[in-house]
């Protein structure tokens, strides 16, 4: 960090690193929804998850109160957050941990780098980790001529092909068997060149390959799932063991934690271990989970650091609507049953964060007018199936119209031309805010019918509304809207059956 | 009882004989129904747009519609709808300052029910062959659409209607929970991942041999039912409350013209 001192940062500080999306959702979707592989690949292994949680979360009774506490337990931390920080730091120091308190991306990888380096070391081991995605960690000390090598198992498939995880929990889920054989044949060091595709021979190649680096190295570089303040304990909660390698075998750890994973105790963890395993891989209980409270001696890592990373955190905290996105756990338990995610995957997204959560929270940690993520808020057909699989039930659905708020808002003012939207939503909001008005409207319902013509349905329109017409039609309206047959039926009888000119053509039709 | 009736603007332009259908059940049922005139639209395009500014006369007016008549309770043959008048009109009018107008939109949103709601927990219609003479001899599929399964926890009250109608065969629908992929600007916005997700939802209606797919929002049948006949299917929608409308001396027809009464005297 800088020594000088440059006055008190500015707040909002939002978060930098890989959480923009660099061109607009639907552009990015588009093209992902033309690779057929990836959509096949994407449905079926979400479809997978889903059953499996679903047949896991229906045999616990207590499942809706679990997310409750869930939700309770993080609503009370994120209103505590100073304080209960406080508390971890001093019982993380304590036990002989090294808190690093990192405002940004670029602190945090600063940080990182310059711990490596105290060490001698130009390699390190990771475990899978979010955080160090999100501030482009792995990126950044290449740059500095330190090699990071992925040990979970599908972060390793992704590096090795040099391509971006699309899932949180399971990076790889847009590549199948087939395909990770060919990447390893082609990247992998010593590899048996006869490799089939068989899962256990893949995984036996991969262990091999992993063997050696965490036998080689130095110094390990994690994330952490929870922070417990009561005893200043990290945890990691992973399926392989190659975390527990990472966790317990190099010299020195250092770990990046975002500020919002702390619990506020032990016991919190029973509530979170019911709820992590069963809406993630949809387990009852994962295989491996690592604990470690400071530094043991003789035992482990005996320089253990902890980087405590803000990067967007305050600012979504400050939005009072937007603040319990940072609840979440990145379980991913909203990506597998979410439409959207299903057929796009998650690059669609830019972000590392992808699917409903990410379609808040990296929106949220950057602030809505950075780069494309305005974009995001939008990419959601408000189905709510996230909120319901959301094991600490944050409100995605309300949280996206609330972000489309703030974006229409955030462009009100501004020298532009209005959008098609703009109008539209103005013209509508006439239209729609009286009785009157709406049936000024429905007297153009017979224009309506012909433009659709003799078989009766409109194919294409204009402008934003080709949107709709690109695979849909419009039935022709009715003749005769409800208002306009209801005023009919229920005028005074005084009044004679005058000829209207068109009969009662249109009174019995629902076309 | 004294039922006022939010048609929804779409059903109001476009499909009135759901709302002439929903007239019929609860005359039938032997309820006084009321159209309040000025009412218009429930302002969710809006809402879910982002456009809260433009939103807030929406809203108001609809508020001031339900405020005038005197009635027991309000129905809207739409799930989405009433979602929205019961879980978007007050957080509209709070973040537009309106303390007042909070007060009121969440007193109307309390007094209004889907349709399958009122007629299954308050005018306890379990049967509808029985109780109102339903008969459609037809084979359908049935899509929940999201915000009644999701925000008014709607469960298998439409589909249970439905299946006690007479003559009717009901084929279930794969991944019916899957949402049609029209989410209102959604469609517009990001019409290639809609279009992605009704493909998937018409190819699982198709599948099921139905006739029609039922439903019970308007909005998410004009979607379904675009795309089914933009793929020339020959399969159609209709609306759950024209079905349990649909009797032996009137039946609703599937293709083509549906030609409905509406249990008034015909024309």
């Amino acid at each position: 960090m800088s020594g000088t001192f440059l006055g008190m940062p500015s707040l909002p500080v939002f978060g930098i690193g890989n959480l923009h999306e660099h061109e607009p959702f639907p552009k990015a979707a588009h093209r992902e929804l033309g690779n057929t592989q990836l959509r096949a690949n994407l449905g079926h292994a979400t479809r997978t998850i889903r059953d499996k949680r679903l047949a896991v979360v229906s045999e616990l009774p207590d499942w809706e109160e679990l997310r409750e506490a869930g939700r309770a337990i993080k609503e009370s931390v994120m209103a505590r957050l100073p304080e209960l920080l406080e508390q971890f730091e001093a019982n993380f120091t304590a036990r002989g941990g090294i808190i690093h308190w990192a405002r940004d991306a670029g602190e945090a990888n600063r940080i990182v780098a310059a711990l490596i380096r105290d060490q001698g070391a130009d390699e390190v081991v990771k475990v899978k980790s979010m955080a160090t995605q999100e501030i482009g960690l792995n990126e950044y000390l290449e740059e500095q001529g330190i090699a990071a090598f992925e040990t979970d198992l599908a972060e390793l498939i992704v590096q090795l092909d040099h391509d971006k995880p699309s899932h949180i929990l399971v990076p790889a889920i847009h590549k199948n068997r087939s395909q990770v054989r060919d990447i390893f044949l082609r990247e992998m060091e010593g590899v048996d060149p006869e490799l089939t595709d068989e899962p256990a021979r893949l995984a036996a190649a991969a262990r091999a390959h992993l063997r050696r680096k965490f036998l080689s190295a130095k110094v390990a570089v994690s994330g952490a799932n929870f922070a417990l303040a009561d005893s200043g304990t990290l945890a990691v909660v992973e399926s392989e063991g190659n975390g527990r390698m990472c966790l317990t075998l190099p010299e020195t750890l250092i770990t990046v934690m975002g500020v919002e994973k702390l619990l506020p105790a032990w016991e919190d963890l029973e509530v979170f271990m019911q709820l992590l395993p069963r809406s993630s891989t949809g387990e009852r209980m994962n295989p491996y989970t690592s604990l470690w409270t400071g530094v043991t001696p003789d035992d482990g890592p005996q320089n253990v650091h902890l980087v405590l990373l803000d990067n967007g955190r305050s600012a979504a905290l400050a939005d009072e609507m937007g603040r319990s996105a940072l609840h979440c756990i990145r379980c991913s338990a909203c990506m597998n049953v979410c439409p959207v995610y299903e057929r796009t995957g998650g690059h669609a997204y830019g972000s590392t964060y992808p699917g409903p959560i990410g379609a808040i929270l990296s929106p949220l940690l950057t602030g809505i007018t950075a780069e494309e993520n305005s974009s995001l808020p939008y990419a959601s057909s408000l189905c709510g199936a996230c909120y319901d699989a959301c094991p600490v039930k944050i409100n995605i659905p309300d949280i996206l119209v609330h972000l489309r708020g703030e974006d229409v808002d955030s462009k009100r003012g501004k020298k532009r031309l209005p959008s098609q939207m703009d109008l539209g939503m103005k013209a509508a909001s006439w239209a729609l805010s009286s009785g009157k008005n709406l049936g000024l409207v429905e007297k153009a319902l017979p224009l309506g019918r012909l433009a659709a013509g003799p078989d009766r349905k409109i194919t294409k329109l204009p402008g934003i509304a080709g949107g709709w017409t690109q695979s849909r039609d419009i039935p022709a309206p009715p003749g005769l809207s409800f208002r306009q047959w209801w005023d009919k039926e229920h005028q005074a009888p005084a009044a004679p059956p005058a000829a209207t000119g068109t009969g009662d053509a249109g009174t019995e039709e629902n076309p | 009882m004294r039922i006022a009736l939010f048609a929804t603007c779409i059903v109001d332009a476009m499909y009135p004989a759901t709302a002439r259908a929903t007239v019929s059940i609860l005359e039938r049922l032997g309820h006084e129904v009321i159209f309040p005139a000025g009412q218009a639209c429930c302002g969710q395009m809006h809402v879910n747009s982002g456009y809260f500014k433009e939103a807030l006369p929406v809203v108001a007016n609809h508020v001031r519609a339900f405020e005038e008549d005197e009635y027991d309770v309000a129905v809207a043959p739409s799930g989405s709808c009433v979602a929205s008048v019961k879980h978007q009109h007050a957080m509209i009018a709070r973040r537009c300052g309106d303390a007042g107008l909070e007060a009121r939109a969440a007193a109307v949103g309390r007094k209004t029910y889907e349709l399958s709601q009122l007629l299954v927990d308050v005018l306890g219609v379990t049967d509808a062959a029985a109780q109102l003479g339903s008969y459609f001899p037809h084979r359908i599929t049935y899509h929940p659409s999201c915000h009644g399964m999701r925000l008014l926890r709607l469960g298998d009250r439409q589909l249970e209607l439905l299946r006690s109608v007479a003559g009717i065969e009901v084929a279930e629908l794969p991944e019916a929970e899957q949402c049609c992929g029209f989410g209102g600007t959604f469609s517009m916005k990001n019409a290639d991942v809609s279009s992605a997700m009704l493909a998937d939802k018409t190819a699982n209606i198709c599948g099921t041999g139905a006739e029609l797919c039922a439903g019970g929002d308007a909005s998410c049948l004009l979607h379904i039912g675009g795309g089914l006949s933009r793929q020339g299917s020959g399969v159609t929608t209709m609306h759950f409350a024209e079905i349990l409308a649909s009797t032996l001396e009137h039946p609703a027809a599937v293709t083509g013209d549906v030609r409905l009464t509406t249990g008034r005297t015909a024309q």
